[in-house]
């Protein structure tokens, strides 16, 4: 892309006004057939409805908050023009290093913090849920540079295999938890199988494709899945045999008699969130592990440059099916822990909303970032639920979130492309002066 | 016969719409080499476009069949180009240079933002407007079973044709065409030869959003029901039939599109309806097991 710069310079009133004007001019435009018309069902009918007050309101706000914005923007700019030498934040390793370290220790106070506060505990296992997913898809997308959009069929996978494992043969979560992990994988090498020779965005159409096979699948074979009324009662995981119930079956014990305490509703949403917190922190260290050994750095290889790997005579199928299957297999750990946390599973919630979120989060994190992810799943969780009293603005806040971010950081909020080794510093320099820094 | 016949017919309208609004994806494709998730639910808010202008016509006793028709069309291609540029302009040319998935996941959202913006706005309801153009033509009879072509069927495959021959007169003849074929290339060096490339692209986008405009309006006619979801099914196909066809080429688009639409008739005519979106999916990776460039595309050489 050409990189053209235009000299910027402050603008006067009269320009900012222009500016702010022709903004307004596209808000009434944009406003007209949506905002300012609507169309009401009356008596079987259609009649036109006519809003002119909110599309003067929508046109008004366009204006006045293009007009600010224009604003401080020339503000800032002007200031840091005048201070060139801006304290830049901190992004060394150690840095990254003590904030990952204080967001597992604040995530592993936050359950004695809130003990009673069973939403906040709820919402951080909704975090964390997305944080694994994250991690696992931060695998086949981050550090394998294969675009997945299907990555919601593998949380399927993982969620569908505990509960008929339960419905049909009486498995419990933990007997449950491998089976489906293995079973996810298995589906990441079916569907990394056919498409080994595409790229990019074909690439990313049938792995869409592939999403939405399962979901029709799981939504019309009834005899399988109970179609889209979903499996219901699912139970919930023991810790080491002690379920968290009031009445434990006869002759057994559950977990707040055993310990010898008055039973609680909360002791359960906790261990929950224990236990999705271990697991996620089990997948960060499985993941950072791997990225140490040469199926790892075979990943960040073929990410890089494909036609360099297969150069140097590594196996490409083999490190592209690896990284389909570690991803598959994360993203189907996940599912079960979903569908034990739920007790109820539905095609609903495997929908193409939900692969986008988690893409979403990966990428927003900064490709290959793992404490990117943590940050970027805190936003997208915790921003829609801000708006949750108005809850009809969710999903908007959520789209218009995901607009802004990416345009106000476009690498992610942590971006860590960088490759995990180097061999020596003064090396890579020469390369990139050289022009042989791979840059895909 | 006769039967599959009505599904040939049936097939061959819903490629067309669907062909419509591939060439969108493609076009965009090509010149910023990014999908444009959005382009479904510019769609979308076309056909609530479509639904509004029908009803204001109905309102102003505008009877004239030819007349409403052409109005709703200008008026639909008129506003949803408006949002074309917009998002173009909001969503993407910020990130234009930026890594290759950001600008991905800036579409997702802003197809996530159009749909629920039409949801709030319009209402989530479905929206049923009277049949406008009702009728069609008998063209055999056997076995007690009459194929038949509705006018709404000839006018969608009719106007399909016509704004095929007038996209590629445009993209292969004029000026702006060979802009756009140059951006496509290099945008660099489109840029260094004096030709703005912001204003090619945003063009690009505002035809992409014009053809799926009139996509819109078909759909509506042809259906007669619009909500606010129809643009993820309808973009996923589309996008579908782009990527079968080869993403990049504009007759790939649309002979895309027909297969989708051929194969989507008759799966749900002799074997399952339910499964007809396996079925397209299916074809499509099987496809490109051995063409992984798309049926009419070119293969990417790519060079060290």
């Amino acid at each position: 892309m050409s990189a053209v710069i235009i000299a910027r310079h402050g603008r006067t009133p009269a320009e900012r006004f222009k500016d702010a004007a022709w903004v307004a001019f596209v808000a009434l435009l944009l406003g007209i057939p949506m905002v300012g018309l609507t169309t009401v069902d009356e008596g079987g009918a259609l009649t036109v409805q006519t809003r002119f007050g909110m599309l003067g309101i929508f046109v008004g706000v366009s204006f006045a908050g293009r007009f600010v914005f224009r604003w401080i923007m020339d503000q800032v700019r002007g200031r840091r023009a005048a201070k060139p030498a801006v304290a830049k934040l901190d992004r060394t390793p150690l840095a990254i290093k003590t904030i990952g370290w204080a967001v597992l220790g604040a995530s592993i106070a936050l359950p004695i913090m809130f003990s009673e506060n069973r939403y906040v505990i709820d919402t951080a296992t909704t975090v964390l849920i997305y944080v694994m997913l994250g991690w696992g898809l931060n695998v086949v997308v981050g550090l394998a540079g294969l675009l997945d959009l299907g990555y919601v069929a593998f949380y399927a996978v993982g969620a569908y295999t505990y509960a008929l494992l339960f419905s049909h043969f009486g498995w419990t979560f933990w007997e449950a938890l491998p089976v489906a992990g293995a079973m996810a994988a298995t589906f990441g090498i079916l569907l990394g199988y056919p498409i080994l020779r595409l790229r990019g965005d074909y690439l990313a159409i049938v792995t869409l494709g592939f999403g939405e096979i399962i979901r029709v699948i799981l939504v019309n074979w009834t005899e399988l899945s109970n179609g889209p009324n979903g499996i219901g009662s699912i139970p919930r995981p023991t810790l080491l045999g002690l379920p968290f119930e009031r009445n434990p079956a006869e002759g057994t014990q559950s977990f707040a008699s055993f310990f010898g305490l008055d039973f609680s509703g909360m002791h359960r949403i906790i261990f929950l969130y224990y236990l999705i917190l271990v697991l996620a922190l089990l997948t960060n260290v499985f993941v950072s592990r791997l990225r140490k050994l040469p199926v790892g750095r075979a990943w960040e290889a073929l990410r890089e440059d494909e036609i360099a790997c297969k150069a140097m005579g590594m196996n490409v199928t083999n490190v592209k099916l690896s990284a389909f299957a570690i991803g598959a297999m994360l993203g189907g750990f996940a599912g079960v822990f979903f569908a034990a946390r739920q007790g109820f599973i539905s095609p609903e919630s495997f929908t193409f909303t939900e692969s986008a979120t988690i893409l979403a989060i990966v990428v927003l994190g900064g490709m290959g970032s793992q404490l990117g992810v943590v940050l970027a799943a805190l936003v997208l969780v915790l921003l829609p639920e801000l708006g949750r009293n108005f809850s009809e603005y969710r999903m908007l806040m959520f789209g218009t979130a995901m607009v802004l971010i990416m345009v106000w950081k476009p690498s992610g909020l942590l971006a860590s492309r960088e490759p995990t080794i180097r061999l020596n510093k003064a090396l890579a320099m020469d390369n990139k002066a050289a022009g042989l820094g791979g840059q895909a | 016969m006769a039967y599959a016949l009505q599904q040939l017919i049936n097939g061959l309208t819903l490629g067309a719409v669907y062909g419509l609004i591939a060439i969108g994806y493609t076009m965009v494709y090509g010149i910023i080499g990014m999908i444009n998730f959005a382009h479904g639910d510019i769609f979308m808010v076309s056909a609530f476009i479509a639904v509004t202008a029908f009803t204001l016509l109905a309102a102003f006793d505008i009877t004239s069949l030819p007349l409403a028709i052409t109005a709703v069309l200008i008026t639909a291609i008129f506003f949803t180009s408006a949002y074309g540029w917009a998002v173009e302009r909001m969503a993407y040319r910020p990130l234009r240079g930026s890594t290759r998935l950001a600008p991905l996941i800036s579409a997702i959202g802003m197809s996530i933002f159009l749909q629920n913006m039409v949801q709030l706005t319009q209402g989530a309801r479905v929206k049923p407007i009277p049949p406008v153009l009702e009728g069609g033509i008998e063209i055999w009879q056997s076995g007690g079973f009459t194929v038949q072509i509705s006018w709404t069927q000839i006018m969608i495959v009719l106007v399909t044709i016509v704004l095929m021959v007038a996209f590629t007169y445009l993209i292969t003849q004029t000026a702006f065409g060979r802009q756009q074929r140059a951006c496509e290339q290099d945008s660099t060096m489109t840029a260094l030869l004096g030709i703005n490339v912001d204003r090619t692209i945003s063009a690009t986008f505002m035809l992409g959003a014009a053809l799926a405009a009139v996509a819109g309006v078909m759909v509506t006619v042809y259906y007669g029901v619009v909500d606010f979801f129809i643009g993820f099914v309808a973009g996923i196909k589309a996008f579908t039939a782009a990527v079968l066809g080869g993403i990049g080429s504009l007759p790939g688009a649309m002979l895309g599109g027909l297969i989708i639409g051929l194969i989507e008739a008759f799966w749900a005519a002799y074997l399952s309806p339910e499964y007809k979106d396996v079925a397209t999916f299916a074809i499509l990776i099987l496809v490109l097991m051995f063409r992984p460039s798309g049926l009419l595309g070119r293969p990417e050489v790519e060079k060290v």
